[in-house]
């Protein structure tokens, strides 16, 4: 019997983009289905009645929610193809760490710089670049963040692309002037067909965020 | 077996440190333990752990590895041929164990850490009200996961039942202080019984902390404002 897999997803989400990046390195066939996390259809709620949230997996008829647990799902299912986890159980905590440190520490800056105006956006830009130089520390001068292969953090990491302009533009820094080793890498994760086609468009989700920040009172 | 070289950095009273203590007699590993002083930070720990300067640290052959969840699922794969396995074996319930991890550290302990901190009495309704709802997710989730098995894991103890586990001393410390039961004979009958049976397994009995003696340092953590 053949795989149906089915992805509900947002068309700017960063954790849809890293599922799309997933699927596409494994070479599964899936079913886009484009949902807005604002309207609550039954569909998203019968599988996500937790959260009511995007990205959701569904999996033939089973829902996995959380875009990195659906990483590691997606890594353990289509096993024989190229790892996105490594092997070694050191290596694979070190992986793990990094990705839940750009859930835990990055995501809350990332939104803020372009979401709050005053003393809110002023902290929330020197958080931001802070991570970011974290970020740009501990890949160094290693091709991928977990050596030579692009695995689970680049993927973590570059579901966020789309939003870097916006982020430059109203957090007022360029990401290739302060972290010029992030740049290199971005460049490098473009070059593989599966992170250009999960991405949005960098002018579209500026032009989205426009529309988020008149939501939020920003402008 | 060869002696490995395992420390842990943590401290009798912290939830995540247990995690990795009950992941590690579950495996039957030697380790040391080296407490932290409350208030304060060794060196070792902020040397360990730069990003967070956050316990628990695993130090394993001098590798550190941090984030309880994240020690957990290393102490299964790293001893994966010793003792029983920690995360389920199919791809799904390992997804679904984790789920409910994240949700247990994201959402719920939120709501019951708020019992703790609540300013004045709405507040300590609103956050009351709170958990009673998660709660009742956790034990639909119970018994999702466990399909009438003793843990949510199955026959014994496994990574999502440490994840909750770990918080029942602190659970009945927010009881007391709140005057409220959340886990409950009516409200909650799979979660009590499988409180029960959490902390009588072998892996937890030797380190779950007194309630006295937590609820005595909860007040040192939480202290009441002045009347």
């Amino acid at each position: 019997m053949a795989d149906e897999v089915i992805l509900l997803d947002y068309w700017p989400s960063m954790f849809g983009m890293r599922t799309k990046i997933a699927l596409a390195e494994k070479g599964v066939k899936y079913e886009y289905k484009e949902t807005d996390p604002w309207v609550k259809t039954p569909l998203l709620i019968e599988m996500n009645p937790i959260h009511k949230k995007i990205p959701v997996l569904i999996h033939n008829g089973k829902p996995i929610c959380e875009s990195l647990i659906q990483l590691e799902y997606i890594d353990e299912v289509w096993s024989d193809a190229y790892t996105i986890l490594p092997s070694d159980p050191f290596q694979k905590s070190q992986a793990r760490f990094w990705a839940d440190f750009i859930d835990k520490k990055f995501y809350d800056p990332s939104w803020k710089v372009w979401a709050t105006m005053g003393e809110e956006l002023v902290a929330a830009k020197k958080e931001l670049l802070e991570h970011f130089k974290t970020l740009e520390t501990e890949l160094g001068d290693k091709p991928y963040y977990g050596g030579e292969v692009f695995g689970y953090v680049d993927i973590a990491l570059m579901g966020y692309y789309s939003w870097f302009k916006a982020m430059e533009k109203f957090g007022e820094f360029s990401i290739e002037t302060e972290f010029p080793k992030l740049t290199t890498w971005t460049k490098r994760c473009l070059e593989r067909e599966s992170v250009v086609k999960a991405l949005a468009d960098s002018d579209r989700i500026i032009e989205y965020v426009h529309v988020m920040r008149k939501k939020f009172g920003a402008e | 077996m060869a002696t490995e070289d395992v420390k842990l950095i943590g401290s009798w009273a912290s939830v995540y440190v247990m995690r990795a203590r009950i992941a590690l007699h579950l495996k039957s590993i030697s380790y040391e333990f080296l407490q932290e002083t409350y208030g304060s930070k060794s060196e070792l720990l902020l040397k360990s752990n730069p990003v967070h300067k956050k316990m628990p640290v695993l130090i394993h052959a001098d590798k550190p590895v941090c984030e309880s969840n994240i020690i957990v699922h290393y102490i299964d794969e790293a001893w994966n041929s010793s003792g029983p396995s920690i995360l389920p074996s199919h791809p799904y319930d390992r997804a679904i164990a984790r789920f409910w991890a994240a949700y247990i550290d994201d959402q719920w302990f939120i709501s019951v850490r708020s019992i703790l901190t609540a300013q004045g009495d709405e507040e300590k309704k609103a956050a009351i009200a709170q958990v009673e709802e998660r709660t009742k997710l956790l034990e639909k989730a119970f018994n999702d996961c466990s399909q009438g098995k003793p843990f949510f894991n199955g026959d014994h103890i496994g990574y999502l039942d440490i994840a909750l586990g770990s918080f029942l001393g602190w659970w009945r410390v927010v009881e007391l202080d709140a005057n409220h039961k959340f886990l409950d004979e009516t409200k909650t009958p799979s979660l009590v019984k499988w409180a029960e049976r959490f902390c009588d397994d072998p892996a937890v009995k030797p380190i779950m902390p007194e309630i006295t003696k937590l609820a005595e340092f909860a007040r040192k953590l939480f202290p009441k404002p002045q009347a």
